[in-house]
């Protein structure tokens, strides 16, 4: 809050230059105009469908993925060596390979989200697996379980809490990586609103279009601490 | 009917090591027997092979009827509420009566909705006790089940289990290291050493028994275990 008047006070005083900066209350007052004609509204739906399908498609890829390394040996020894492998590239350093492979559409943007929720889903994933108490599972075998029960009953529940770890973490590199995609060629999104807004001088559309991804960022953020608490009820008190 | 357990020429060695060489054991239904040894001597192992979670072995293990474990650790799914880890020994999602009817017997009928997490140490073991039998079983292994408890708690304990034991009459084979408990609990006492049954105490004594009772056996026993009592005392 001090931040906010501190700018507003800079911003007044010509100390900081609208060019550089715009004011608070002119980002406000930009925001105000870009909700009224409707701008806004049109960008954020395409930049949260971006982000929503994209991460479906990672969540699928990396969830399906860490199932079938955690659950089956061949499928640690098929999957787990590559995906070690390409995690340690940085996913945002692949814009380029995308661009080739996907063209400047949609779909290098949707890729570069869906890589950066696959690898956190994936690792977690398989993390969690692999950590479950073999007493467990044994204890639920003495009692009758199958296979296909005790992974049911124990193994993917106590994969549980890692898992949301992993959630996290990928929607947070979701957003990032939306941002970074958007910068690729978009004709529309925060994306595009950003960098048409800089073309033309307009800062205080630049910092609208920041403001929107933080909260956006914060908001599905907030979601799975949520879901976590939720679902984790039976880990405190 | 048919001994719950029934050992013939039982070898398991892991890799070069022998663990166990040639058990023959047979308990007769609803005969509680205690299985003493150090550690490593092979009786934990023993009780594994009996719980069907080692199978690559030699000789003759044969076990008949609903056979239930409750081991050192109480190994509860700390996801489920307590009832719903009893309801897990039935095997079926439903079954909430039985389950509070056996928390009852374990006297933690205030404890249905509780998180595992959120029991104490001996209060997590009644549940595993309560898990283990709602399945009625015909044989009843307990690993060490009192092993990780504080004495009081462990006292409490082997009340709790002889009476569960009149109750359901199971077959019994109790692995322990404690000689006071396994004099205290069992009809008959065997001590096992570098896999090998070495003796076999029976004890005749009416129930429940007191310490003070069983001090003869005691030093009989423990004379088994290689542990000379004038000089250990």
């Amino acid at each position: 809050m001090a931040l906010v008047l501190l700018w507003q006070l800079a911003s007044s005083t010509g100390v900081l230059p609208p060019e550089k900066l715009a004011s608070p209350l002119t980002v406000a007052q930009s925001a105000g105009e870009l909700i009224a004609d409707g701008q806004l509204l049109d960008a954020f739906t395409v930049s949260l469908g971006r982000v929503f399908f994209g991460f479906l498609i990672g969540a699928a890829v990396g969830g399906a993925s860490g199932l079938v390394s955690g659950l089956s040996r061949w499928g640690e020894t098929l999957l787990d060596p590559p995906v070690q492998m390409l995690r340690t590239l940085p996913h945002l350093g692949l814009i380029p390979l995308f661009i080739l492979w996907f063209g400047i559409g949609e779909e290098p943007k949707l890729a570069l989200v869906a890589s950066g929720v696959a690898f956190p889903l994936y690792l977690n994933l398989h993390a969690g697996i692999r950590q479950t108490d073999p007493g467990l599972v044994e204890a639920a075998r003495v009692l009758g379980y199958s296979r296909f029960e005790r992974v049911v009953h124990v193994v993917l529940p106590s994969a549980v809490p890692q898992t949301l770890v992993g959630l996290r973490i990928a929607l947070g590199t979701a957003w990032l990586s939306l941002i970074v995609g958007e910068q690729i060629n978009a004709d529309a999104g925060l994306g595009f609103l950003i960098n048409n807004a800089r073309e033309f001088l307009r800062t205080d559309v630049v910092v609208v279009g920041l403001v929107v991804y933080a909260l956006l960022g914060l908001t599905t953020d907030a979601l799975v601490r949520v879901l976590e608490r939720r679902i984790l009820r039976w880990r405190t008190r | 009917m048919a001994n719950p357990v029934s050992v013939r020429g039982l070898h398991k060695a892991f890799g070069a090591r022998t663990v166990l060489d040639g058990i023959d054991l047979e308990i007769a239904p609803g005969e509680f027997v205690a299985l003493l040894g150090r550690s490593g001597c092979g009786k934990s192992t023993l009780l594994r092979i009996l719980a069907g979670l080692d199978r690559d072995v030699e000789g003759a293990a044969e076990v008949q009827g609903t056979v239930s474990i409750a081991f050192q650790q109480p190994r509860l799914l700390p996801w489920r509420k307590v009832w719903r880890n009893i309801a897990l020994g039935l095997h079926r999602p439903d079954g909430r009566s039985v389950a509070l009817k056996a928390l009852e017997e374990v006297r933690l009928a205030g404890h249905a909705d509780a998180w595992p997490l959120t029991l104490s140490g001996g209060e997590a073991q009644r549940v595993s006790l309560a898990r283990a039998l709602v399945r009625e079983p015909d044989l009843l292994l307990l690993d060490e089940p009192f092993g990780a408890l504080d004495a009081l708690t462990r006292l409490a304990m082997h009340h709790l289990v002889e009476d569960l034991w009149a109750e359901h009459r199971p077959a019994v084979l109790l692995v322990t290291h404690d000689v006071d408990e396994a004099l205290l609990l069992a009809d008959r006492v065997l001590v096992l050493d570098e896999g090998r049954i070495v003796a076999e105490h029976h004890v005749d004594l009416p129930r429940p028994r007191r310490r003070a009772s069983v001090v003869e056996q005691r030093t009989r026993v423990l004379a088994d275990l290689g542990v000379d009592v004038e000089t250990a005392a």
